[in-house]
C-alpha cells in the first residue's frame, strides 16, 4: 500500500525526517514494551505503536518555537515527534533522576517545556481545557502560534471537551483539537458508546470546521492538518479533526485486548503507517531498501542506547520528595 | 486610614495588580459586563477591556482549566468562581492540573493562578449553596489556601496571592463582602502563611479564620465582662498553617478552642486541634475544644441553619468548658 499523496513535491530531507521519527517511535516503544516485561518500567504504560503517523504528521506542521503540543497519557510518540531525545524519555519510564520529569511523572507525564511539549496528562480529557488556556495566552499576547490538542476517542464525550470547544470558538482561539480515534477507549469500541460514529461532525455543534482524516498515512495527516493549522494561525479559527488510527497493542501493557479479533489487528497492520511511507518512497525512487534498513538499524541502536542510559542512571535521591511541589 | 468594605478591598487589590502587571487577568461568570455577581469586579471591564476581564459561559471546569493552561505559559490569571459551591465542577482541574503539573513535570512549570470567590454559608440558601469547602482544598499538596477575614487582610493577601508563583485558593464569604475595616492608602502586602493575633489575652486561645472571626471577637467581648481574657489567633492562611503563632499563644494561655465553620470531620479545625494536642501537650490544662458546623447538610429554615453553625453562645460555652467553668 502506498500514499495517495504526490510525494515528489516534498524535499527528500523532509520525507526522511517523517520516516525516521515514525521508525524511532516504533523502535523505542518496542523497547519500552520489552523492558516493561522485564519489570524495569512499572505502572501504566500506554504504547503508541500503530499510531505513529498521527503525532509525526501533525507535529511536522508546527514551529515549536511558537506553537505548542498537549496530549494525554499515550504520550511517548508526541514527545519524540516534538524532539525529545529518547534518553530522558526512557529514563522517565524507568523513574530515574535523569528522566524528563526527574522520575516524578513516569510514562504518562512526559513534559518538555522548552520544546513546548506540555504533557502528558493522565485524566481523560483534562488536558483539553488546559490546552485551550495555552491558546488563550497566544491570543492575549498577540503571538503567532497555534496549539495542537490531542486526545482519544474516549475523551471526546467528556464535558471538558465540549466546554473547551465552545470557549475556543467564542474567543477565537488558535487551537486544533485532534481526536486520535484508535477505535477503543480502553476496552470499549467507540461505536458502542458514541451517538455519532464520525466525530468530526461534532465541530458543527460549536460552529467550527471538522474533518475526518486517515491517520495511517503520514503525508495525508501532514497535508490535512497543515490546512487547519493555517486556518488557526491566520484566521484564529479553531477546528476539530478526527484522525482515524489504530493501536496494535492493548490499551496499556496489562491489557490482553480480547475485545477485538486478531484478524482485525492483522488487517490494520497491512496499512502500517511506516510501511506505507517506506513503500511509497521506494516506489518513487526517493530511498532504497538499503537506506530503509540502515535507518531502521540506526533507530534500533538509539532505542537500545536509551535503555542503557536509563538503566545506568541514578534513582532520585529521597530528599527530592519535597522538591517540585511548590515554586 | 480610610474605612472600606471587604468587597472594595478585593477590588483594589485586583485593580492595583492588573495595573502593575499586564499578565494579570480576571475570568469567570459575570465578572465583566455584569460587574461581578457580588460586584467585586465593578468597573474593571471598563478600565481593562474584555481580554483582561473575561466573561465566561457557565463552564467551571472549562474556564478553570483555561486559567491553568494560561498560567503555565506565563500569564497570571485570577479565576473567579461565583461561589465555591460551583468550584466542585472545576475540582478536577484544580487537583489534577493546578496542584500537580509542576510536580509531574519535575519542576518545569510554575502555576501562578488565583482561584477566588465566596465560600461558606450565607443565609436561606439550603444545602447546595451553603458549603464551607476549605478542608478539601487545604488537603491538597501543591496548593496554597488563604482565608482572610478583614478588608485589610483581604487586600494584602490577595495582592500576595496574585504575585505568588503557585496556585492559591482564596476564600471569601458572601456575608463578609459588606464588612468594613481600615485599609491604608499606601501599598502593602501580607505574606501567605502568617497568622495574626486579632486580640491579645492570657486565659484561653481561640484559633479561627474567615467569617467566624466576627463571632469569636463578639464572644471575647462578652467573656471579658466576666474577666475571662481571650486571645484570638486568626489563621488567615490554611495552607501552610502558621503553627508557631498558634503554639506560642497556647503555651501562654494553656487552653485552646478552635472555631471553624466547616464540617467537623477531617477539617482544618480538627487538624489544628490535633496539632495543638500533639505539640502543646505539656502546656495544655484542658482538652482542645472544637466548634464546627453540625455534621449535616445545611437546611433552608433560618432557625435550623443558624443552629447548625458556630455562634457566639457556642463559643462562650466552649471557652468556659476549657476553663472547667461549665
Amino acid at each position: 500500500m502506498t500514499s495517495v499523496v504526490e510525494v515528489t513535491k516534498y524535499e527528500r530531507v523532509f520525507l526522511w525526517k517523517l520516516l525516521k521519527e515514525m521508525i524511532l517511535i516504533r523502535r523505542v516503544e518496542e523497547k519500552a514494551g520489552q523492558l516493561y516485561g522485564l519489570r524495569k518500567i512499572g505502572g501504566f504504560c500506554h504504547l503508541y505503536i500503530g499510531q505513529e503517523a498521527v503525532a509525526v504528521g501533525s507535529i511536522a506542521c508546527l514551529d515549536l518555537k511558537k506553537d505548542y503540543v498537549i496530549t494525554a497519557y499515550r504520550d511517548h510518540g508526541h514527545a519524540i515527534a516534538c524532539g525529545m531525545h529518547p534518553n530522558p524519555m526512557m529514563a522517565e519510564l524507568f523513574g530515574k533522576i535523569t528522566g524528563c520529569s526527574r522520575g516524578k511523572g513516569g510514562s504518562m507525564h512526559l513534559f518538555d517545556a522548552e520544546k513546548h511539549m506540555l504533557g502528558g496528562n493522565g485524566i481523560v480529557g483534562a488536558q483539553i481545557p488546559f490546552a485551550t488556556g495555552v491558546a488563550y495566552k497566544i491570543k492575549y499576547n498577540k503571538e503567532d502560534g497555534v496549539v495542537l490538542c490531542f486526545f482519544g476517542d474516549g475523551a471526546i464525550h467528556q464535558g471538558a471537551f465540549h466546554e473547551s470547544v465552545n470557549l475556543a470558538k467564542i474567543w477565537g482561539l488558535p487551537i486544533i483539537y485532534i481526536c486520535e480515534n484508535n477505535q477503543y477507549g480502553m476496552g470499549t469500541d467507540f461505536r458502542r458508546v458514541s451517538s455519532v460514529h464520525d466525530f468530526s461532525v461534532m465541530g458543527a455543534s460549536y460552529g467550527i470546521p471538522g474533518k475526518q482524516i486517515n491517520g495511517m498515512d503520514v503525508l495525508e495527516v501532514y497535508e490535512e492538518v497543515s490546512e487547519f493549522v493555517k486556518l488557526a494561525r491566520e484566521e484564529r479559527m479553531p477546528s476539530l479533526l478526527e484522525i482515524k488510527t489504530y493501536r496494535y497493542k492493548g490499551h496499556s501493557m496489562s491489557d490482553p485486548a480480547k475485545y477485538r479479533t486478531s484478524e482485525e489487528v492483522s488487517e490494520y497492520k497491512k496499512q502500517d503507517p511506516i510501511l506505507i511511507l517506506k513503500d511509497t518512497l521506494i516506489e518513487k525512487g526517493i530511498i532504497t531498501e538499503h537506506d530503509y534498513q540502515s535507518l531502521d538499524e540506526e533507530c534500533k541502536q538509539i532505542a537500545l542506547e536509551s535503555a542503557d542510559f536509563a538503566e545506568e542512571s541514578d534513582e532520585p535521591p529521597l530528599e527530592t520528595i519535597y522538591e517540585d511541589v511548590l515554586a | 486610614m480610610p474605612e472600606i468594605t471587604y468587597r472594595e478591598a478585593l477590588r483594589q487589590a485586583i485593580d492595583e495588580e492588573m495595573e502593575r502587571d499586564r499578565t494579570v487577568f480576571l475570568l469567570g461568570e459575570e465578572v465583566g459586563e455584569y460587574n461581578g455577581a457580588y460586584k467585586v469586579s465593578m468597573g474593571l471591564l471598563d478600565k481593562y477591556g474584555p481580554e483582561r476581564v473575561l466573561d465566561t459561559p457557565i463552564t467551571e471546569e472549562g474556564f478553570t482549566g483555561v486559567g491553568i493552561g494560561a498560567a503555565c505559559v506565563g500569564l497570571r490569571p485570577i479565576v473567579e468562581w461565583m461561589t465555591f459551591n460551583f468550584s466542585i465542577q472545576a475540582l478536577d482541574q484544580v487537583l489534577n492540573n493546578a496542584a500537580k503539573l509542576r510536580h509531574m513535570s519535575g519542576g518545569q512549570f510554575k502555576v501562578p493562578i488565583v482561584f477566588r470567590g465566596p465560600n461558606g454559608p450565607a443565609e436561606y440558601l439550603s444545602s447546595q449553596h451553603s458549603q464551607a469547602l476549605q478542608s478539601m482544598f487545604a488537603h491538597i499538596p501543591g496548593l496554597l489556601v488563604v482565608a482572610p477575614a478583614t478588608p485589610y487582610d483581604a487586600k494584602g493577601l490577595l495582592k500576595s496571592a496574585i504575585r505568588n508563583d503557585n496556585p492559591v485558593v482564596f476564600l471569601e464569604a458572601e456575608l463578609m463582602y459588606a464588612w468594613k475595616g481600615h485599609v491604608p492608602d499606601e501599598e502593602y502586602l501580607i505574606p501567605i502563611g502568617k497568622a495574626d493575633i486579632k486580640r491579645n489575652g492570657l486565659d484561653v486561645t481561640i484559633v479561627t479564620y474567615s467569617k467566624p472571626l466576627k463571632i469569636v471577637l463578639d464572644a471575647a467581648d462578652i467573656l471579658a465582662q466576666e474577666d475571662i481574657d481571650v486571645e484570638v489567633v486568626d489563621l488567615r492562611s490554611l495552607r501552610p498553617i502558621d503553627e508557631e503563632t498558634i503554639y506560642k499563644s497556647v503555651r501562654k494561655t494553656n487552653r485552646c478552642v478552635v472555631v471553624d465553620e466547616a464540617w467537623p470531620v477531617c477539617s482544618v479545625g480538627s487538624h489544628v486541634a490535633w496539632l495543638v494536642s500533639k505539640n502543646c501537650f505539656d502546656s495544655l490544662d484542658a482538652p482542645v475544644e472544637v466548634i464546627s458546623s453540625e455534621d449535616v447538610p445545611l437546611p433552608y429554615n433560618h432557625r435550623l441553619e443558624l443552629a447548625c453553625q458556630p455562634s457566639v453562645e457556642k463559643v462562650v460555652k466552649a471557652v468556659k468548658k476549657s476553663l472547667y467553668m461549665e
